[in-house]
């Protein structure tokens, strides 16, 4: 029974690591941009949602509806603003840049929050919890948090494959150029792209500071478990983040039984085990 | 009458290339031009230009008397000129009819819809669900035009739509074309294979080595003034 509920702990934790995962596929699918401050960003949006529920007094799950939009339009601007300017044939500028944003987005936090670590009261539903079977206890906020990302994931897809800015956001990715002539403003579709994966981020930062403690320097290993759902999963479709994240959750937790110091050390045997068998992940992208 | 698009003394550059000196040339309402030159002539480049996919100078290509040159290439296609690109480039990702819908998104009123483009080109209907690289040749030439028409264009640039296809197929897509013009649409057509440019066209520009070696109207043109212009006497 132990063991069951190590599974499903490292399965409801997946879903957070699904969400680091599912904004950087999108931004490296869509503009094949690989952000290095996607960790920062995440723990910008932690203190984003810190600074409005300390103003506002509100809880940090109420607060995400704040969060998401500011997120969003700051990804919008950085996009419009500077990571445009960096886009073309060279792979070097963007990864350069990004990797400069993540420094200073880690340096202004220590700046202004000090390097002492925080966390988001949500009350009572940290502790809540449910029996599912004889012996086998669901949180009710780890379930929360799974729920939350399968639902964005999903919405994800959806507005992939279904919607007109989906048709835009593939069709700029397959030929920029082309895309142009059907009348789309590439650094628009560009900038919209990065406001959607840091909405996204915005949802992940909440859960994740209500999950655990934070501090400015916690970004880059965020980053890196977004790094290995993505390529646990593939870039063939946004379920393929949510397994990977699962994967990796799993992994981390039966690590963490076995020894608390083989972690995350399991975690990245999980990651490189995928990678030697199946480099294109699990569910690759088919070139049709 | 004004025409609808005058480039004058247009210049373009690949970095330090010059690939056009001075082109100029008009077309009228409802007209159809076409421009015929070997390889490297800069006739993609000279769509490219039109269409706004390179900069030029301002005033170097009028659209309806309106200065286009230095727009870029989406605010030219809501102008209402589209450009069926070399290649035909469709989007692999998107199935046929996200192709079309894609060329549509900017909404621009006019004749041209969905049920008309799948009226214009019947094979396309069956095959809408389609991935779009799944077609032959000839087919995805159809989608790449019906692409460039659901933008509702009053100006349509073709770039070597016979390119790589069977002379059959060629013919298909040309016979088209008539009723494209018919709804009042007015074309560029860039082409090596001349006699066909010659048929369909009712004013014929031929470009050397980045300048405009020969003009004239279709049915004035010798075969010989063409050969001399087109490889350089």
């Amino acid at each position: 029974m132990e063991w069951v509920n190590i599974i499903i702990q490292g399965v409801l934790i997946g879903g957070l690591y699904a969400m680091f995962a599912a904004g950087l596929a999108l931004i490296f699918g869509v503009m094949r941009l690989v952000n290095i401050a996607h960790g920062d960003l995440i723990v910008l949006a932690a203190y984003v949602a810190l600074m409005t529920t300390d103003t506002l007094g509100i809880d940090p799950l109420v607060a995400i509806v704040i969060v998401v939009p500011i997120m969003a339009a700051i990804g919008y601007a950085l996009q419009r603003a500077l990571l445009n300017r960096t886009l073309g044939d060279d792979v070097l500028p963007p990864l350069l840049v990004t990797f400069g944003l993540s420094v200073i987005i880690q340096n202004a936090l220590l700046e202004l929050f000090t390097a002492d670590s925080r966390r988001l009261k949500a009350g009572a539903i940290e502790v809540a919890s449910f029996p599912l079977a004889e012996g086998v206890w669901i949180g009710v906020l780890p379930l929360l948090q799974f729920v939350v990302a399968v639902a964005v994931i999903g919405a994800l897809q959806l507005l992939f494959y279904r919607t007109a800015l989906g048709r835009a956001f593939r069709a700029t990715s397959d030929d920029p150029g082309v895309a142009q002539l059907m009348g789309l403003d590439n650094r628009h579709v560009f900038a919209l792209a990065m406001a959607l994966s840091l909405a996204v981020i915005a949802v992940a930062g909440v859960f994740l500071a209500v999950r655990t403690n934070f501090d400015p320097a916690i970004g880059p290993a965020r980053l890196i478990f977004g790094f290995e759902a993505v390529i646990i999963g593939g870039l063939g479709s946004m379920w393929g983040t949510l397994a990977g994240g699962i994967i990796l959750g799993v992994s981390q937790a039966i690590g963490a039984q076995i020894d608390p110091g083989w972690q995350l050390l399991a975690g990245h045997l999980a990651f490189l085990l995928i990678l030697a068998v199946r480099p294109e992940g699990l569910f690759p992208k088919v070139q049709r | 009458m004004r025409d609808l698009l005058e480039v004058r003394a247009l210049d373009a550059f690949y970095g330090d290339f010059q690939a056009l000196f001075g082109v100029s040339l008009t077309v009228a309402p409802g007209e159809v031009v076409a421009v015929i030159g070997a390889n490297g002539a800069g006739k993609s480049t000279l769509l490219k230009c039109i269409a706004g996919a390179i900069a030029s100078r301002r005033d170097a290509v009028l659209f309806d008397g309106a200065p286009i040159g230095d727009q870029p290439a989406h605010a030219v296609v809501a102008r209402g000129i589209a450009l069926v690109p070399e290649g035909r480039r469709l989007f692999p990702s998107l199935s046929v009819e996200e192709n079309l819908i894609i060329g549509g998104q900017l909404g621009r009123p006019g004749p041209w819809s969905l049920p008309r483009i799948y009226e214009l080109f019947p094979v396309l209907a069956e095959r809408r669900h389609m991935p779009s690289t799944s077609l032959s040749g000839g087919q995805q030439q159809m989608v790449a035009l019906g692409r460039a028409l659901m933008s509702n264009p009053r100006l349509l640039l073709c770039d070597e739509i016979s390119l790589g296809l069977a002379p059959i197929v060629v013919r298909e897509v040309y016979a088209r074309l008539p009723a494209i013009v018919a709804e009042g649409c007015s074309l560029v057509i860039v082409e090596q294979d001349i006699v066909q440019a010659l048929k369909a066209a009712n004013h014929v520009y031929c470009l050397q080595e980045g300048r405009v070696a020969l003009s004239g109207l279709a049915g004035t043109l010798t075969r010989a003034a063409i050969s001399a212009a087109y490889f350089g006497a």
